[in-house]
């Protein structure tokens, strides 16, 4: 069962990089198969359709920031600081993992229609979500943020950062994307604190 | 027979609610033959208010219940209230505070610095009548279910063990919340308000201010008059058996970035908010439908 898990991990990593050069859209299971040196039938074992992978791929995309967003989370930090370390979480991922932010926001954010079945609403990023309203909440209740509509202030956050990282995929930033981090913090901290 | 126990109701600042609300249990008459009050305002007594404070130091009672918030000052006809509870607390073998100013010191609190309940101002703890904290159980409310009153004198009575909780409530009536049994279960579940007062459907956790997930109380188990509750009629829970009650804001929902500033009892942050995700993903037009409207 773990192995499968793993091996299941390891066709969404290479279908990542795979999407990442030659566009979803464009990518075939057998090129997929391919490109990880299996059988396409043996790769239908583990996903029965594309649309089943890119499913996949966008829970483990949710996850990985998580993870890392909720050890922001359980520290003991300001909203100002917390909000600089989410940043440079999603930087950093874009920068050292661009396949993972390129499927969220090409992708996922795209191509509704592919996930329409099994990832309704924001289920499939439901982790990731819960981080950011965590971090929100706690905002607001140390009297830190603003209080506001989630959306309002999500969209302001992400909507940002998702900018941002698109416009250093089309290599129209001047400079590296990390040396944005601390202006971009503030500006988020200015938008939102109380 | 056996020798039938003898009550003692003492009113402090008290609304009389819950002597009002004992008269609405449908078997008060049967429960009325197997106690004799010593003195109750409502019902039938062996002595009156004032037959009490002139020769309360020679009486006695079984059961000892308080109605109202204690008051460090009040006295009648001379008879300082705290004194005349002491003695009988001494010699009786239960105490019930009836009600939640006579628990935590409730809305009458609110009124003084020197209120409070008998054991418990708001959450915090008193030492003033500490002695009696063991034979003490608190039966918060407001008012209090005459079920629950009944139900407790009766058990104590015939000698049996009631599991308390913290605040001394018997936990077969505060053990659960007022959540459980609610008959708007579902569109808590779907994560779905859509509710207007008085109307059946939508649950009032995320926008009316209902605290029934994290209030204790058996009020949607135990109808009131056998056939109601808050929020069966449309009316968020104000979590009256709590030691915070009253709050301010009965009626809204207090919510940080949209998300409920207070969570169902012992659920973690993560853990609802990743069930509420999952729960918003899905529309389910049955709940976005008028129950009783016709069908297309």
């Amino acid at each position: 069962m773990e192995e499968k898990r793993d091996r299941k991990i390891q066709i969404v990593v290479g279908a990542l990089k795979l999407f990442a050069e030659k566009g979803y859209y464009r990518s075939t299971i057998p090129d997929i198969a391919g490109s990880l040196g299996m059988s396409s039938g043996n790769l239908y074992n583990y996903f029965h359709s594309k649309e089943e992978l890119a499913q996949e791929a966008i829970r483990y995309i949710s996850s990985y920031l998580a993870i890392r967003i909720r050890e922001v989370n359980e520290s003991k930090k300001s909203s100002r600081e917390k909000i600089e370390d989410i940043v440079r979480i999603y930087f950093e991922t874009a920068r050292d993992e661009p396949q993972m932010i390129d499927f969220f926001l090409r992708v996922y954010l795209s191509n509704r229609e592919v996930f329409s079945d099994g990832c309704e609403g924001m289920v499939c990023v439901n982790e990731f979500i819960t981080e950011i309203m965590i971090f929100f909440e706690e905002g607001v209740a140390n009297e830190e943020l603003r209080n506001q509509d989630f959306f309002t202030a999500f969209g302001l956050f992400m909507g940002y950062l998702g900018g941002m990282v698109f416009l250093y995929g089309e290599r129209m930033l001047p400079k590296a994307l990390e040396s944005y981090i601390e202006d971009i913090s503030e500006n988020i901290y200015r938008a939102l604190g109380v | 027979m056996a020798e039938k126990k003898l009550l003692l109701w003492l009113s402090q600042l008290a609304c009389n609610a819950n002597a009002h609300s004992l008269l609405n249990h449908p078997s008060l008459e049967e429960f009325q033959k197997s106690f004799d009050w010593l003195y109750h305002p409502l019902l039938p007594s062996l002595s009156s208010l004032d037959e009490i404070l002139d020769n309360y130091e020679e009486m006695e009672c079984d059961i000892l219940l308080i109605d109202g918030a204690l008051c460090a000052g009040l006295s009648k006809k001379g008879v300082r209230m705290r004194d005349m509870l002491e003695h009988f607390a001494k010699s009786c073998s239960h105490i019930l505070t009836v009600g939640t100013c006579a628990t935590y010191g409730g809305i009458f609190s609110a009124g003084g610095e020197d209120r409070s309940g008998l054991h418990f101002d708001g959450e915090k703890r008193l030492d003033g009548f500490s002695d009696f904290f063991e034979k003490s159980i608190s039966l918060p409310g407001c008012p209090v279910h005459p079920e629950i009153v009944v139900s407790v004198i009766t058990a104590l009575a015939q000698g049996g063990s009631l599991p308390l909780d913290s605040y001394r409530r018997p936990k077969e009536y505060y053990g659960y919340t007022v959540h459980d049994g609610c008959s708007r279960n579902e569109y808590f579940e779907y994560k779905i308000d859509r509710h207007d007062f008085g109307h059946l459907e939508g649950c009032m956790f995320y926008e009316h201010g209902c605290r029934g997930t994290y209030s204790a109380g058996s009020c949607n188990m135990i109808l009131w008059n056998g056939v109601s509750s808050k929020t069966r009629v449309g009316e968020p829970c104000h979590g009256c058996t709590e030691a915070d009650f009253p709050t301010r804001g009965l009626w809204r929902t207090e919510k940080h970035m949209g998300i409920p500033a207070r969570l169902p009892l012992g659920v973690s942050k993560r853990a609802y908010l990743s069930l509420a995700g999952v729960a918003k993903a899905f529309r389910i037009d049955r709940f976005h439908r008028r129950i009783l409207e016709d069908e297309e």
